[in-house]
């Protein structure tokens, strides 16, 4: 079961309700999203929407700071945690990085892109496979794989409580969308990890869909492309969740061994078991601009060295003058730079 | 095994009052006269050891894993393997002391030894980083498993790890592209790879040098996706000796958990009261292990042995196929 892309930018900050995960720095570096605990506006045209702009009116209270669970480290530390900006309700939004006050529709028109400061919000991954595969091709598989609780896990709440929470909050059974689908013309396997998903946590579902993925992309001889956005590992499976990324790096030996072409695009954020995974064993490897791209995350690094760390630490930039990325690409041009790549690499 | 370790487990100290009280016996002018009491206690000290460790909680095990006297791998490199010859550098970057790797002989098995460096005394652990290693120790292990492959030499892996090293270089020079570059490889490897996880077991830093046709715990070791602590600091808020027991269960992290949830496919065992009572034993049956497995995996052809690998690997998860309502 697949819900329709609803066009929604996700939550940046974390809820102290959610659930960890691994290896990740977490997204509170980057700060907070707005538009949290706003409904759906309504669909409105570009034209519309530009008639009505300045006639919306700014709320006047601001919704009050939700609190925000720190940001997750390998090692269970919690980065600093930045308090949510207030949130306006309604037709407009602010934008986590700049601050600005933006128009919604103009945003989501802008692939959730700040208009004013191209900061690359965050995306569920029924947004990721809108913006980027051609419109209505996109066929998911295995959409009804659900993850069990083999360990019965609980901590401060049991684990099966909160895949049911996240279940109801998203509409899906876990956090990867997988499927076949076309970009720019061309057939590809495509897969996005959704964040808003217990914050794209790797448990047994997505090892196993992503796995299932590149099987079939071996199989049908297609280009494989996986989105990854995740917070790393999910502790909640423990060592099933560790050996997802044996799994999903097996399955990717295969592939490579039969000449498959792999592109992984990394998205705010890909960090931990994620990215010492899957995401960092594309043929082509892009990123997305200024997403936090690392394995451990930089509170622990910081206590560790007992320094401060450098300008820029673990950004795309920084990892693609360390030599670990290929190509930073803009959302607006993700689609088409793909299908170029496709057609220099695939078959 | 008597040695009086100087370094006690709150959960031992019954067991150290009685060898406090063997050592007193025997210290004494007379002591030949006290020969059956010290039978006595001695017996009594060995029933002791032999139900404290038949009952150790998960917490307790991450202990007895993190024992300052329990064998790392260079204990056994000493008392397991002969005819050592270490190879170093990953031939990029450096020589990470966090991880070693050496031809070696094991009975008369001849193989290629991967495994983390904890060091014992200060300045080794400082030259190890605690056995916390950076990428270049992980591209110096696949640079020698490589070699391995090309010589037609089994690998066997000991992993003793708390996780990789979180630091700046380490990011800079990718650390996690590191990992997921072994991963793929150890998979697809040509010649048969041993692991025994032999201490801490520490999330994808141990899976690194982790992926192989036989991979063994040690008894009182643990191995999981993150530590106790860690766990306990994310999902509790804080990291305590309660919240740290509580995780440590929650995680499953024993080799008998991990055998149970099919996560590894053996548990050796360790002599009675654990590894560090009793290095040389433990080297004993581990190296017979090692021996024992690696003439099994020798029957099978190279690309037998790689798709049994796969296809162990590809089935766990747990997961239904269903659709939630
Ligand atoms: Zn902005």
């Amino acid at each position: 079961m697949t819900s329709l892309p609803s066009s929604q930018p996700v939550p940046e900050s974390r809820s102290a309700s959610d659930p960890p995960a691994l290896g990740g720095t977490g997204p509170a570096a980057s700060g907070s999203i707005a538009p949290v605990a706003l409904p759906p506006s309504p669909p409105a045209s570009p034209s519309e929407a530009a008639r009505r702009a300045p006639a919306a009116p700014l709320p006047a209270a601001p919704v009050p700071a939700a609190e925000v669970a720190g940001a997750r480290t390998w090692d269970g530390s919690e980065a600093p945690v930045r308090p949510k900006k207030a949130v306006p309700e309604g037709l407009w939004m602010r934008c986590p990085a700049c601050g600005e006050t933006l128009f919604r529709k103009a945003v989501e028109q802008a692939l959730w892109v700040c208009p004013k400061c191209e900061h690359h919000m965050r995306i569920s991954a029924a947004t990721r496979v809108e913006q980027l595969a051609d419109p209505r091709t996109f066929e998911p598989i295995n959409a009804t794989v659900a993850p069990m609780d083999p360990l019965e896990f609980v901590d401060v709440k049991p684990y099966r409580d909160r895949i049911r929470a996240a279940q109801q909050a998203t509409g899906q059974n876990d956090g990867v969308q997988t499927g076949t689908a076309f970009i720019k013309g061309r057939k590809v396997v495509l897969a996005c990890l959704d964040f808003t998903f217990m914050g794209g946590s790797m448990g047994s579902v997505i090892g196993e869909k992503l796995t299932r993925a590149i099987e079939l992309a071996s199989e049908g001889d297609l280009p494989l492309i996986i989105v990854s956005c995740s917070g790393g590992a999910r502790m909640q499976e423990s060592g099933f969740s560790l050996m997802q990324m044996a799994k999903t790096s097996a399955a990717l030996a295969r592939f490579d061994d039969q000449g498959g072409l792999y592109i992984s695009v990394l998205a705010d954020p890909t960090t931990g078991g994620v990215t010492a995974s899957f995401a960092m064993l594309g043929d082509v490897i892009l990123a997305e601009p200024g997403a936090l791209i690392g394995f451990a995350g930089p509170r622990v690094i910081a206590q560790t060295i007992r320094q401060e760390l450098p300008e820029g630490f673990q950004t795309a930039e920084f990892l693609l003058k360390a030599g670990f990325i290929d190509r930073i690409v803009p959302r607006r041009e993700l689609r088409s730079e793909l299908g170029r790549i496709i057609d220099y690499a695939g078959k | 095994m008597s040695t009086l370790t100087s370094y006690t487990l709150d959960f031992e100290q019954p067991v150290v009052e009685i060898e406090r009280q063997i050592e007193a016996l025997r210290s004494r002018g007379d002591a030949a006269a006290y020969a059956r009491e010290i039978g006595e206690l001695e017996s009594t000290r060995d029933r002791l050891l032999a139900k404290t460790y038949a009952a150790l909680s998960a917490w307790q095990t991450v202990k007895v894993a993190r024992h300052p006297h329990r064998p790392q791998s260079a204990d056994y490199m000493r008392l397991m393997c002969r005819d050592l010859c270490e190879l170093h550098g990953d031939r990029r970057f450096g020589d990470d002391q966090a991880i070693v790797t050496a031809l070696a002989r094991i009975g008369s098995t001849k193989v290629m030894l991967v495994g983390h460096r904890k060091g014992r005394s200060t300045p080794e652990k400082l030259a190890c980083n605690f056995g916390c290693a950076h990428p270049e120790g992980y591209r110096k292990a696949l640079h020698k498993m490589k070699l391995a492959e090309k010589f037609g030499l089994p690998i066997v892996t000991l992993v003793d790890t708390p996780g990789a090293y979180p630091g700046v270089g380490s990011e800079q020079r990718g650390v996690a592209e590191a990992i997921a570059v072994n991963l793929r490889e150890m998979s697809r490897l040509r010649t048969p790879i041993v692991c025994v996880i032999i201490g801490e077991g520490g999330s994808g830093g141990a899976l690194g040098i982790g992926i192989g046709d036989r991979v063994a715990m040690l008894e009182h070791s643990w191995y999981s996706v993150i530590s106790p602590e860690g766990c306990a600091a994310i999902l509790w808020k804080e990291a305590n000796d309660q919240t740290n027991s509580i995780a440590a269960k929650a995680l499953a992290l024993t080799a008998a958990d991990n055998l149970r949830n099919g996560l590894i496919d053996e548990v050796v065992s360790e002599p009675a009261g654990g590894a560090h009572r009793n290095p040389q034993a433990m080297a004993d049956a581990l190296g017979g292990w090692i021996v024992e497995t690696l003439r099994e995996l020798r029957r099978f052809k190279p690309e037998t042995l790689v798709r049994r690998r796969f296809d162990k690997i590809r089935r766990i998860g747990s997961l239904s196929e269903g659709a939630h309502s």
